[in-house]
């Protein structure tokens, strides 16, 4: 982010950079900033934004004041069981994408059909969540005693063992949503980490095997190092992407059988319950929770910038 | 050397298992999909996609139990032949074939000491003879489901079916206007166009007239704007709906395209202009500063130099913003709704309205997916390059 130095000869007078930003100034602050602050406020509002929040309190049950929508978000039982959902989103799923990604991205650099192998690795990335649900679907079919016509279950079967009902059986529905994210994302951490290990000199890698390291010594004591600074922006970027995961919740169970995260929560605080307080109270804490990494993910820019 | 390449071979031989593995599990689904969404109906209820190439239901208890006496294609006794639809009718039911099997012919027992079927077998059975009669016969793949889609045809047969006979329902003229359907995604294709392209062009605009600035224009406090509109990136979209919708009911707005247009355009910009900002910028400053020299005009530069150099950058953006917003749901659930139903809106709305109504998804699902993938498909470099710029550099 170096600031470029606008020439001397081309300095102009003081209205007209305001005419070429003013578009898109003008959009943000309506359709961004105008109703971010707005939700902001709302969350210490009650359920239709008339009154403080304070006014939902109950004699005698806890209350946090004005911040009883706050109250409501980090302590009942629905929020912590999305928050624990959440959770398990974010280590199986990133753990799952980036993991997967770097084992396609170091495989696929070793054969000749390199192109073919990651654009089918990546092709998910093109399909929407809706069809991405009902493809998914389909392969969770729960059919009838005689018919399973979806795959898992038919290969359950083919293996002896009993047909599940996967979406809605809660030992396994939300790692049957999860393997949906790893689908769908997998692609995304493969290709940025591949291009980050392309940019790995060979003579180094050339040196380590001369000097008889493994190919496996080769992976994990040169490639890794190196392309550390990847990996860990490729981390924080998917761990702000699942800490907003909404549309293969919404699409496959809608957040039954308790599959709820925290996005969901919001959406149903405020479209279902019609709790809009809540609902920004929720918004405000998934904002919380992401900003760290974002911050975190910038100094890491800035300092790969320097190194180049 | 014989023996050398082999071991190169087999040490490689562990990297193909595992790549071509992962690049299966990656297609399967949605190759099910696709066979499946191919087949006729009665079929995907039936049986697996993986057994399209199967032989169909009851071919093989009908060739165990009949086979012998009526030949395999059911025509050996000209008295019974099975491919006559009008003796099959008599029989549709399993209990009524059942009970012929076990009656007496001519003082002989019909199977001639062979065990009856077990019922199940039975339903198969006359499963397969309404199919080689001709009653239910059907072929292994058919474009029929797509065409449904397309035309938003509800009923219990399909649409080509219902139209021959004349019993289409009361949306349906049987005509080119079908495609125009409210219910069918032919309309629904239309929709997420018309959504989709000015929420494509709008941002890019918009971002290249910012980014130009940012890049070559002086003006106080430039680094901290551009700071704070690319820091934007961070207001989860959930966040801005319920402002918003309120505002456009009061101004009308809702169920509108342009209502849609305009938000789109809003989130799609802090990316934009961040990636627009670092392209124009990087490019040579010589070029510019000649141009100044030669008298243009700041216009003139932006549209005669910036924006031709700038469309590397474009592309990908556009790309994004294309498979961003005909992927939508939830945006076009808020502020479109059943008005003018988009692609996603149309699917979501039919899993549950229908159901388990396979053969509709499926091949609605392929619809919404052809468009995005043939863009893909056909302008990765742009895809990836965009990506690689946003996420190397943040």
């Amino acid at each position: 982010m170096s600031d470029t130095q606008v020439p001397e000869i081309m300095r102009q007078g003081k209205i007209a950079p305001w005419l070429y930003i003013a578009p898109a100034l003008l959009i943000m602050t309506a359709f961004i900033v105008y109703p971010g602050i707005n939700t902001f406020l709302l969350s210490f509002k009650n359920e239709d934004g008339t009154m403080s929040a304070a006014a939902a309190c109950v004699e005698g049950e806890p209350c946090w004041g004005v911040l009883e929508n706050f109250r409501y978000a980090l302590t009942s039982p629905s929020m912590l069981n999305a928050f624990r959902n959440n959770l398990l989103w974010v280590f199986l799923m990133v753990g799952g994408t980036v993991g997967l990604g770097l084992l396609i991205a170091v495989l696929a650099d070793r054969v000749k059909y390199e192109a073919l192998a990651k654009a089918i690795i990546f092709m998910p990335m093109a399909i929407s969540f809706v069809g991405a649900g009902i493809i998914w679907k389909f392969v969770y079919a729960y059919g009838t005693s005689q018919v399973q016509i979806g795959l898992l279950n038919a290969i359950v079967r083919k293996l002896g063992g009993e047909p599940i009902s996967w979406l809605s059986e809660p030992a396994f529905n939300n790692f049957a949503l999860i393997l949906v994210g790893i689908w769908m994302w997998t692609g995304f951490c493969m290709t940025i980490l591949s291009a980050s290990l392309k940019s790995v000199p060979t003579e180094i890698l050339e040196a380590a095997r001369v000097d008889g390291a493994t190919e496996w010594r080769v992976f994990w004591k040169v490639m890794v190092p190196i392309i550390m600074p990847t990996i860990a922006v490729v981390v924080t970027t998917m761990v702000i992407n699942v800490l907003k995961i909404f549309d293969i919740v919404y699409v496959m169970t809608g957040g039954n059988y308790g599959t709820e995260v925290i996005a969901n929560r919001m959406y149903g605080e405020m479209y279902v319950s019609h709790q809009s307080g809540r609902s920004a109270a929720i918004a405000v804490i998934l904002i919380l929770l992401t900003i760290p990494f974002m911050i975190w993910n910038v100094r890491r820019f800035r300092a790969q910038e320097a190194i180049r | 050397m014989i023996s050398d390449r082999i071991k190169m071979i087999l040490s490689g031989l562990p990297t193909h298992v595992v790549l071509i593995g992962l690049c299966l599990i990656w297609l399967v689904p949605t190759f099910g999909l696709l066979v499946t969404s191919l087949r006729p109906f009665q079929d995907i209820n039936q049986s697996g996609w993986w057994t399209a190439l199967a032989p169909p239901r009851g071919a093989e208890e009908y060739s165990q139990t009949c086979a012998s006496c009526h030949g395999s294609n059911g025509k050996e006794i000209a008295t019974a032949d099975l491919t006559d639809p009008e003796l099959i009718g008599q029989y549709s039911r399993s209990i009524k074939l059942l009970a012929m099997l076990k009656r007496e012919i001519d003082g002989q027992p019909h199977l001639q000491g062979a065990p009856a079927p077990e019922p199940q077998q039975a339903a198969d059975i006359a499963d397969y003879l309404k199919r080689i009669s001709g009653i239910a016969a059907r072929p292994r793949f058919t474009l029929s489901n797509y065409i449904d889609a397309l035309m938003g045809y509800r009923g219990t047969a399909n649409y080509a079916a219902d139209c021959a006979t004349g019993e289409q329902a009361l949306d349906l003229n049987c005509n080119v206007s079908d495609v125009m359907n409210p219910r069918g995604m032919g309309r629904a294709f239309v929709n997420s166009l018309l959504v989709t392209i000015p929420c494509v062009i709008l941002p890019l605009l918009f971002a290249s007239f910012a980014g130009y600035a940012f890049s070559w224009l002086d003006f106080p406090g430039r680094m901290l704007l551009f700071a704070l509109l690319v820091g934007l990136q961070i207001v989860p979209l959930q966040m801005t709906l319920i402002p918003i919708s309120r505002v456009y009911a009061q101004l009308g707005m809702n169920g509108t395209f342009i209502g849609i247009w305009l938000f789109h355009t809003g989130f799609g910009l802090p990316y934009a202009i961040y990636l627009m900002r670092n392209f124009i910028g990087s490019l040579p400053r010589e070029i510019f500063e000649s141009a100044y020299l030669d008298g243009m005009s700041h216009w003139t530069v932006f549209y005669k130099l910036a924006l031709p150099l700038s469309v590397p950058a474009l592309a990908s953006l556009a790309i994004f913003q294309f498979l961003w917003i005909w992927n939508d749901l939830l945006v076009a659930l808020v502020f479109l709704g059943g008005q003018k139903p988009v692609l996603t809106y149309q699917i979501s709305n039919m899993v549950s309205s229908l159901g388990a109504g396979w053969h509709l998804l499926t091949a609605a699902a392929f619809v919404s997916m052809a468009l995005p993938m043939i863009v893909f498909f056909a302008l990765q470099r742009f895809f990836v390059r965009g990506m690689l710029a946003g996420a190397v550099k943040g």
